[in-house]
């Protein structure tokens, strides 16, 4: 009933003083302590953290491969803690099978998520065509470059029905020109076709210029440190690094993220 | 086009190394450097291969019938013990060390007992077969299924692939690779093991055809029967490589380079 109310509010994700720990019965050290979030539907909401801070942990209680010690997960206001299946995924290094083609691939992901066979290769043969790499479509992954791989990566998760999609360091192992391009190229799909996003990254300049909100990491354990709301309408591009408003922002993320660096040494 | 010429320029140089050595043998038996009732002549041999051609042929049917039929069930049974070691928990660390263990007993121990339950016929020398061709499979196989990469794995459980599909999808196919390294092996092994189970009291096949020409003091009939063995062990063992070559497409050409 309750789960009811909460998808009229058209809430996507829900994670509810969420605890984690490793190591022998749990009784290892806490990675997630507490941890509360959530996430509207259609917005795209950016985690910055130390590395090694659970951030993955996170996802993995998020996508069902983790049971939290304690606390629950919603998406789309039902319940599915420890559940699999209710998100989808964008990791950071491509993860496509080197025996698939590019559409095949796709096609996998799609038809595991629950889409039909023929609503799949559809699906897939469009959008390849929409994000120019249509004549890739029968190749297989080692032919593409970095970029284009995660832009099939993406893509992968963009046409699963699933309404929340978890990007973990999407653009980590890209070189620096290779990111910028790739973001200015998610963002613009991403804002013709709004979905709910959870976005790690390391960037805080990524993190302003994609997300409707960010939320800064502590870490050992993990909480929800400061949550930023980022004020800047869309479309948008890369102007934005002139706005002042971006520098101040990036300035406070950044101290915050430092003094954690340093409570933590 | 391109692979064809790749191939050629890959296949002349052993090519020219067995016509030398042949040529060798040939100048060494003639000119009589050895007696040719120990080691006859190479032209010799084929001259009697000629001779009982018919023969010959009959007991080849007879061994590639064998080598076919316990290189393909102990293989498909190398193959099936590989799914179900990895797809039972707990099942791999319990039999592993019974597998190994199996190997380690001399196949000339296990053929009488064979023989001792089952007699003359076909099916013990085909189990006999079995024993050898399934480890190398298994062993292979089992090392594919537990490999794809932690990304990979990660990745489809994020997106809530089941254990079955995980099976289908991800680990089996990329074991296909190691299975064909495990393929290669047997098929080396499936030929020899043959003749070494028809020397177990038949009289027809290659291996009893090569013991008798030898125990009748043919020598270049028994060496003909062993021409033949060499040339189906190599047919066999570039059947699977083709086969490979069929079915691993993906593959990046170094790795079809290292053959
Ligand atoms: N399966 C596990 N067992 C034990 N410790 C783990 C496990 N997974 C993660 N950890 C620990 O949890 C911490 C957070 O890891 P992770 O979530 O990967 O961080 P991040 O993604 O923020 O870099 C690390 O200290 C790591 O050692
Ligand atoms: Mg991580």
């Amino acid at each position: 009933m309750n789960g009811h109310l909460e998808a009229l509010g058209r809430e996507a994700l829900r994670v509810q003083g969420v605890r984690k720990s490793f190591g022998k019965r749990g009784a290892g050290k806490e990675v997630l302590g507490g941890l509360s979030l959530t996430v509207a539907d259609g917005e795209f909401v950016s985690i910055v953290g130390p590395s090694g801070s659970g951030k993955t942990t996170l996802f993995k209680v998020i996508g069902g491969l983790e049971r939290p010690s304690e606390g629950d997960v919603r998406i789309g206001g039902k319940l599915t803690t420890g559940e699999r299946g209710h998100i989808s995924y964008m990791p950071q290094q491509s993860a496509l099978l080197p025996w698939l083609t590019v559409a095949g691939n796709i096609e996998l992901s799609l038809a595991i998520s629950g889409v039909d066979r023929r609503a799949a290769k559809e699906k897939t043969n469009e959008w390849l065509e929409r994000i120019g790499l249509q004549e890739y479509a029968d190749a297989y992954p080692r032919v593409l470059s970095g970029g284009m791989l995660q832009r099939v990566s993406f893509l992968r998760a963009l046409l699963a029905p699933q309404r929340l999609m978890l990007l973990d360091e999407p653009f980590g192992a890209l070189d620096a020109l290779t990111r910028l391009q790739m973001q200015q190229w998610l963002m613009s799909i991403w804002e013709q076709n709004r979905r709910s996003v959870l976005l790690v990254t390391h960037s805080i300049e990524e993190a302003l210029l994609l997300s409707d909100r960010i939320l800064v990491l502590s870490s050992s354990p993990a909480v929800v440190r400061e949550e930023f709301t980022v004020p800047f309408g869309r479309p948008r591009s890369e102007a934005l690094w002139t706005d002042p408003r971006f520098n101040e922002l990036k300035q406070r993320i950044y101290g915050l993220l430092k003094a954690d660096m340093e409570e933590g040494e | 086009m391109a692979s064809k010429k790749g191939f050629l320029a890959k296949a002349w140089p052993p090519i020219a190394v067995l016509a030398g050595l042949l040529a060798c043998w040939q100048a060494a038996v003639t000119l009589g450097g050895v007696a040719d009732w120990l080691l006859p002549s190479p032209l010799a041999i084929v001259q009697e291969a000629a001779r009982v051609w018919p023969r010959l042929m009959e007991h080849t049917e007879a061994t590639v019938r064998l080598t076919l039929a316990g290189f393909a069930g102990g293989s498909a049974a190398g193959f099936v013990l590989a799914a179900l070691l990895h797809l039972i928990p707990g099942l791999r660390t319990g039999a592993y060390p019974l597998l190994v263990l199996s190997q380690n007993v001399p196949v000339i121990a296990i053929a009488p007992i064979l023989t001792m339950l089952l007699g003359y016929g076909f099916l013990p020398k085909v189990l006999l077969l079995m024993v050898v061709c399934f480890f190398p499979v298994t062993v292979a196989t089992l090392g594919g299924l537990s490999s794809p990469d932690p990304q990979l794995r990660h990745y489809f459980q994020m997106i809530g692939i089941g254990k079955w599909q995980m099976f289908w999808r991800v680990e089996l196919p990329h074991a296909i690779v190691h299975l064909f390294s495990g393929l290669k092996i047997s098929a080396s092994y499936s030929v020899l093991s043959a003749i070494v189970a028809e020397w177990l009291g038949t009289n027809k096949g290659l291996g009893a055809f090569m013991l008798l020409s030898f125990k009748g003091f043919m020598p270049d009939r028994g060496y003909a029967a062993v021409f033949v063995i060499v040339a189906l062990s190599l047919a066999l063992f570039g059947l699977v490589v083709l086969a490979e070559r069929c079915f691993i497409r993906w593959q990046p050409e170094k790795e079809a380079g290292k053959e």
